[in-house]
């Protein structure tokens, strides 16, 4: 955002930084791959996982598709309640399983808040552990997805 | 893109004519006011007249304010140094305060427990108001003293600061102590009066408190600019030593630009109160009647005694800060009792005072307006605000049931 005034700007040097990182800001105002309301009972799964309360401030559900022949995450879906943060987390994630053709399961189950995280660009210590609870959820729904298949 | 600021509750800008008059004494007058000759003496006589206007404001005598460094001080100055002077003339000293005052007041007091006080912190009702009945109860001879904020700053709730002097007045006369003996106004009483001196009425003897800190920048004053009113007679120990400035009571080369600055805040304020508070009460009121028909959603704090330019709801089902940074990308400035907002992701205590619960505590929203918001600035906020509260809604994973008469 720009400053007018000019004196100001001999302080400010023309540029108010965002709260997070670029990558979070794109990520939470530009949120990836989340389950809008229309396609909700469209939308074919089956795989599904979630992680967190309400009660802590953030709750994140993970609804995916993934191709039992290959073991691919061909789509995701998630939504989130919580923060900036939170959203931009679940929105990275969503992502990083889906690109390049989709990641195998077995890939995907590794992932960390960690690798969340450096996707993201960085995230302030203190919202690390509230805000990245995505790979838990999406650890849940690959383990969902298992039981499913060992039903057939 | 005109940005439409509505956290006047947070800091309000300074104003044009109290900038001018502080420019002036920021370089043209800025003689230290301890020094004899022409620049020190032309420095202490504004100090004085900027004393004595105040005085004359909230019906008190010059030397009965201490100029501080904003409310913080102020309050600081008020508990520390009130119980740390008189504690000796009780056995096991009592501080009463409330559930819902500003950090302030709730970690100077945690220090105090620390040094051997007991506190007692007492419980308030649904919309925030003090439970009088709980003071009468934790009124005892070992009482030093109550501090009881006038207005919240979070649920703008006021509380009835004259109905709790007349009791702790009653309780004096009934009850005689060796303090009393010493000093006849123990207990004392104190308010933190920093959210109210823009629209209510702030003279101490009209409150019936003996110690009342107000700040500037509440009142479009400069930041880190407050004052202490302390009841002549009554002592109290400094927490700031030095060049024994402000009568012993506050060290520290005057800063007397910002103090002129106060004084003139509150002149200007004083004029135009009673005339901005029918205003904003007006606009207020719009603004909730609005906000509430969005789905799931309720009003905090007291629906009638409450500041006039308090709004804070809770909108059910998104989380505060994500709500915040949208409002920031579309020009609105406002605040949240989010846990994920504050620096120790901790919910609001004062919203956990008055009973929501932690899921609902995460969707709250303050918006409070000052002197530039205008009909056509609510009408805006609204629009972004509901247009906001369904893309987060959009993309929530929480469907709370609605609650609005569980409260």
């Amino acid at each position: 955002m720009k400053i007018k005034n000019k004196k100001a700007d001999l302080i400010l040097k023309n540029e108010v930084p965002w709260l997070y990182s670029e990558n979070v800001k794109e990520y939470f105002f530009h949120p990836k791959n989340f389950m809008k309301p229309e396609e909700e009972k469209k939308f074919k799964f089956n795989a599904y996982g979630e992680a967190g309360s309400a009660v802590c401030g953030d709750l994140m559900k993970f609804w995916l598709w993934i191709d039992p022949k290959t073991e691919k995450i061909k789509k995701a879906r998630w939504r989130t309640f919580g923060c900036g943060s939170a959203i931009a987390s679940t929105s990275a994630l969503s992502v990083m399983i889906t690109e390049k053709g989709g990641m195998l399961i077995k890939k995907a189950m590794k992932i960390k808040p960690q690798d969340i995280i450096k996707r993201l660009g960085g995230l302030p210590s203190i919202k690390i552990h509230c805000s990245v609870l995505g790979d838990e959820a999406l650890r849940e729904a690959i383990e969902d997805f298992k039981r499913n298949q060992n039903k057939k | 893109m005109k940005r439409i600021y509505l956290d006047h509750a947070a800091t309000t800008p300074v104003r044009p004519e109290v900038k001018k008059i502080m420019d002036a004494f920021q370089s043209d007058y800025f003689g230290n006011p301890s020094a004899i000759y022409f620049e020190g003496r032309q420095a202490k006589a504004a100090l004085d007249n900027a004393r004595k206007l105040i005085a004359k404001i909230l019906s008190v005598e010059a030397d009965e304010i201490i100029f501080t460094n904003g409310g913080t001080e102020s309050i600081n100055l008020a508990l520390l140094g009130i119980s740390r002077q008189h504690r000796n003339l009780f056995k096991k000293p009592r501080l009463i305060t409330s559930r819902i005052e500003h950090p302030a007041v709730l970690e100077t007091m945690k220090q105090l427990a620390k040094e051997g006080f007991e506190v007692i912190y007492l419980p308030v009702d649904k919309f925030g108001v003090v439970k009088t009945e709980e003071l009468k109860k934790a009124l005892n001879k070992q009482t030093l003293l109550i501090s009881i904020m006038y207005a919240n700053n979070e649920i703008g709730t006021i509380q009835p600061i004259a109905k709790i002097a007349k009791i702790i007045k009653d309780f004096k006369n009934r009850v005689g102590t060796k303090a009393q003996a010493q000093i006849p106004q123990f207990p004392l009483f104190h308010t933190d009066a920093c959210q109210a001196a823009g629209s209510l009425e702030i003279r101490p003897s009209k409150l019936g408190v003996n110690l009342m800190s107000l700040n500037a920048s509440k009142i479009y004053g400069p930041k880190a600019s407050g004052l202490l009113y302390v009841k002549k007679g009554i002592e109290l120990k400094p927490i700031i030593l030095g060049g024994g400035q402000e009568n012993k009571l506050r060290s520290g080369t005057e800063n007397v630009a910002s103090w002129i600055g106060l004084a003139e805040a509150l002149k200007l304020g004083q004029k135009e109160k009673a005339a901005e508070a029918k205003r904003l009460r007006i606009l207020r009121d719009y603004f909730i009647k609005n906000l509430l028909k969005i789905p799931k959603t309720f009003l905090n704090g007291h629906p009638r005694n409450r500041l006039v330019n308090n709004i804070n709801v809770t909108i059910l089902d998104i989380e505060g800060e994500a709500l915040i940074l949208q409002l920031d990308k579309y020009g609105i400035s406002a605040s949240t009792g989010s846990a994920c907002h504050s620096k120790i992701l901790q919910p609001s205590h004062v919203l956990m005072a008055i009973g929501l619960d932690p899921a609902t505590i995460h969707g709250s929203l303050r918006l409070t307006l000052g002197r530039d918001t205008k009909k056509k600035n609510v009408d805006s906020a609204l629009k972004v605000i509901n247009k906001v509260v369904k893309e987060l809604r959009g993309l929530s994973a929480v469907n709370i049931q609605s609650n609005e008469n569980k409260k």
